[in-house]
């Protein structure tokens, strides 16, 4: 377990930005207490520090989490970002996707997200943005990157993409060996 | 006798009306130039005739000037070549830019730049040519058959602390060879350092005759390092050095000055913020859609 370098930090908060922009700030400059960022075995770790101090105990080789896990360095050094960061993306996003009931169970599935199923979409939403994806009624589903701006959306036909899927909460039943 | 003038005068109308006369009138001067046979009419247009009938327009305008820049060249001295009239046409007096782009100046060798930075100025050339005492004539300064050329003295006297299977001749080739060898390395650098941004990865270790200690140190570290695994496993003497030093990864303690760490990350942050550049297409979005004033509708339903 180790803090970020300065090459990894960037690399991490240029993809975190991407959902949530400058509102990185508020994870790390918080009234309730000292949160840190950890690597263990290439995962990224958000944790309160006197947990993180507790687990210097244990060996690393041993460890398998603490705190949030963000998401993972890929061998090529580029991030990809857990559904359980969720959590943390979802209070900050910039741009949010609202999906209709009849589409729901396919995001949660692992499908992108079609015209058809789209309920709302945040304004001034440029292509290739990363947005969060909720239900009617707010609650978060997941998250991608929008593969259409707001004005492009407008004019699609229903079947064309709109949403590309990053990942659901599906996830946690389907792929749960996988999560962290 | 009447129906006779009749007839002769209707004819001369019927011409004149089928044939347009020579003699245009302008308010101002049609601007001329000869040279690249091109007219340039400064008149307005009267927009209600234009209006009224566009191609008769078009084509009576573009007669009358054509007409202008025909009595122009008529004026000018003509000769006749197998049955074709022949104008010499005048130097053009309209600039046309030119096609192509300015060719850009040539890449400065590491020497020019050095000299200019130096301001060292290059002294009057030489002359192509050079007085050979020998023969007695002018002989090429450079090159085959050149004058005073030392490597063809018949004569050489040894210096005193010459070794004695010392060659004077050959090693007067020699060393020309080398000379000649390492311009044209510093002619391919150059070239190396013009096409890929001024940076040219050295040569290296280059045998030398007699080397000294620094140069048989590093001759010694390489040669060391040269293996599979980078030098590794090479054996050292007693009490040798390690030269073969790898980069030692080093990172944060895990547990350090929290502060510190917090104001790092708020430190790159800021940075990131800034380096984010302006998106063209986000900000065109949000220009069209302040446009109609639905300026409190955050959201697009479906």
């Amino acid at each position: 377990m180790r803090p970020l370098t300065e090459d990894e930090t960037k690399i991490f908060f240029e993809k975190l930005s991407k959902y949530i922009g400058d509102n990185i700030k508020l994870l790390l400059d918080r009234p309730d207490g000292n949160f840190c960022f950890r690597l263990q075995k290439d995962r990224i770790f958000y944790v309160r520090e006197d947990i993180m101090k507790k687990a210097t105990c244990v060996d690393p080789k041993h460890l398998l989490s603490i705190g949030t896990c963000f998401g993972k360095f890929t061998k090529t050094k580029r991030i990809r970002l857990h559904i359980t960061a969720l959590d943390y993306l979802a209070p900050y996003a910039k741009f949010k996707v609202w999906l209709k009931p009849n589409a729901e169970q396919q995001f949660l599935y692992g499908h992108h997200v079609m015209k058809a199923g789209l309920g709302r979409i945040t304004e001034n939403t440029s292509q290739y943005q990363g947005v969060v994806v909720y239900n009617m009624n707010d609650l978060p589903l997941g998250f991608g990157v929008a593969a259409k701006s707001t004005e492009l959306c407008r004019q699609c036909d229903p079947m064309s993409i709109v949403v590309f899927h990053q990942a659901d909460i599906g996830e946690y039943i389907r792929s749960e060996e996988m999560l962290i | 006798m009447a129906d006779l003038v009749e007839s002769i005068l209707r004819e001369e109308a019927e011409k004149e009306s089928k044939y347009k006369t020579i003699f245009v009138e302008k308010d101002a001067d049609v601007e001329i130039d000869e040279g690249n046979l091109l007219a340039c009419d400064p008149n307005p247009i009267d927009v209600k005739l234009f209006k009224s009938n566009k191609d008769d327009f078009i084509n009576n305008l573009a007669r009358d000037n054509t007409q202008l820049l025909f009595n122009q060249l008529w004026m000018l001295p003509v000769e006749r070549v197998d049955n074709t009239v022949l104008a010499k046409l005048p130097k053009a007096k309209t600039l046309i830019p030119r096609e192509k782009r300015l060719p850009k100046p040539r890449p400065e060798t590491k020497w020019e730049k050095f000299a200019k930075a130096k301001g060292i100025h290059k002294k009057k050339g030489k002359d192509k040519m050079a007085w050979d005492e020998q023969h007695k004539e002018f002989r090429p300064r450079y090159g085959y058959n050149r004058a005073n050329d030392d490597t063809k003295d018949w004569l050489i006297e040894m210096k005193s602390n010459a070794a004695d299977d010392e060659d004077p001749f050959e090693k007067r080739i020699t060393e020309r060879k080398e000379r000649r060898a390492k311009n044209e390395l510093q002619r391919l650098r150059n070239i190396a350092r013009s096409q890929y941004g001024g940076k040219v990865p050295g040569v290296g270790l280059t045998p030398v005759e007699k080397p000294n200690k620094d140069q048989l140190g590093r001759a010694l570290v390489l040669a060391k390092k040269s293996t599979a695994s980078l030098g590794k496993f090479t054996e050292r003497l007693p009490k040798e050095k390690n030269t073969v030093k790898g980069k030692k990864r080093k990172f944060e303690p895990c547990v350090g000055d929290m502060k510190k760490e917090k104001d790092k990350q708020l430190r790159i942050l800021k940075t990131l913020s800034h380096a984010v550049p302006i998106n063209v297409a986000k900000a065109a979005s949000h220009f069209m859609s302040q446009e109609p004033d639905e300026r409190y509708v955050f959201y697009t339903k479906f």
